[in-house]
């Protein structure tokens, strides 16, 4: 199905990270997390691949592959960034803090 | 057709919002985020129970768009504006679904929710009841939908553009990044096709970018504005957006839609794929 799931800290059942490569994290403003911030990723040359909206708790996750890749957030306390270089399945977790 | 004829500005739409005769719609992918928030006076569709078929894989017919748009309390003449979260991925697929079923007047917003959102304006959670209506949808017009064998037929001869993000056009991935990767078909692109991801069309606030970038855009990338042009994605909501910008915004003629897309062509028997990037 293509619903965006809900961006929760729980991972979808059935869920095997042994061939998932889950990158997940929360975005942060002054400590604090910040919910329905707009969280892109974007691919080892820059290229826009996906964008989910944080959760209440500032929580967002993506299905990707071992590689280099940037989480940016956007939100109304600010933009920030971060980049995750997974070498192989599992979870893979990063904190983007904005201002 | 001028931006004007099919998109409307956010500051736009916050001055007529409840005005008569205008209907906001809004449609997203994630099925859940209108209750937590919405556009004063706008009604929401849920793009899977509404938007397709419930049992075939295939769009509304004519008489279940007809229905749909009565019980949302649509009237012929009125002009729809149509929104969403995701730059806009399913208010595009949307704005397909309502031209093949012949209503003319429609329009988007551009930037969607995302703008509407980072703008700071005013979102409510009060649900809109419209009085139903009896609409009645047009003969599908499929001068904007390509189906399957018509897309095997273009290889080499039409534009075929494909509109996900690099990863799966190579093949490497097979749905976008914050999906389950869970498709058993096979990965890769239909031979000959362009790779111009939907998303190089849209600004970072999710409004489209310039006419002068989006001819720059597809030009670059190999487009050839002197044939005829079928737009392709993995379910077909991605590449509305794109036939939105090709056919609505900079006005090619022959453009059409593959809603049966990668998650259709890479399950066929026997056609041919291409992988890697070209």
């Amino acid at each position: 199905m293509c619903g965006a799931p809900d961006q929760t800290v729980e991972l979808p059942a059935g869920t095997d990270l042994t061939k998932e490569t889950v990158l997940a994290g929360r975005v942060v403003a002054d400590g604090q997390p910040v919910g329905g911030a707009f969280v892109r990723l974007l691919d080892a040359t820059g290229e826009f691949t996906a964008e989910v909206v944080s959760s209440a708790s500032g929580d967002f996750r993506f299905f990707a592959a071992p590689g280099t890749w940037t989480v940016r957030a956007l939100s109304r306390s600010g933009n920030g960034e971060s980049v995750l270089s997974p070498e192989s399945p599992g979870l893979h977790r990063t904190e983007i803090t904005v201002a | 057709m001028s931006r004007e004829d099919v998109l409307v500005t956010a500051d736009w739409a916050e001055k007529n919002l409840g005005t008569e005769g205008i209907v906001f719609l809004e449609v997203d992918e994630d099925t859940t985020a209108y209750d937590g928030g919405h556009l004063p006076g706008a009604v929401k569709i849920n793009w899977t129970t509404e938007l397709q078929d419930a049992v075939r894989r295939d769009i509304p017919t004519q008489e279940q768009f007809g229905a749909l748009l009565s019980a949302k309390g649509v009237k012929n003449d009125d002009l729809v504006v149509l929104y969403g979260g995701n730059n806009n991925w399913f208010a595009a697929y949307a704005y397909w679904e309502f031209k093949l079923y012949g209503h003319e007047n429609v329009k988007l917003l551009d930037g969607g929710r995302k703008k509407w959102e980072l703008d700071g304006r005013t979102l409510t959670t009060e649900v809109t009841d419209r009085t139903p209506t009896s609409y009645s949808a047009k003969p599908a017009d499929n001068s904007i939908r390509a189906l399957r064998d018509e897309v095997v037929a273009a290889i080499d001869t039409k534009n075929l553009v494909d509109v996900r993000s690099p990863d799966e056009f190579s093949g490497k991935i097979l749905a976008p990044a914050h999906l389950p990767q869970e498709q058993s078909q096979r990965p890769g692109h239909i031979p000959s096709a362009i790779n111009i991801p939907w998303s190089k069309a849209a600004n970072e606030d999710g409004t489209f970018k310039s006419d002068e970038e989006l001819t720059a855009l597809y030009g670059e990338a190999g487009f050839d504005a002197g044939k005829s042009t079928i737009a392709y994605c993995r379910i077909g909501e991605r590449s509305s957006h794109t036939w939105f910008v090709l056919r609505e915004l900079l006005g090619h003629g022959d453009v059409k839609n593959y809603d049966g897309s990668w998650t259709e062509y890479g399950s066929l028997i026997g056609v041919p794929i291409e992988l890697g990037a070209r």
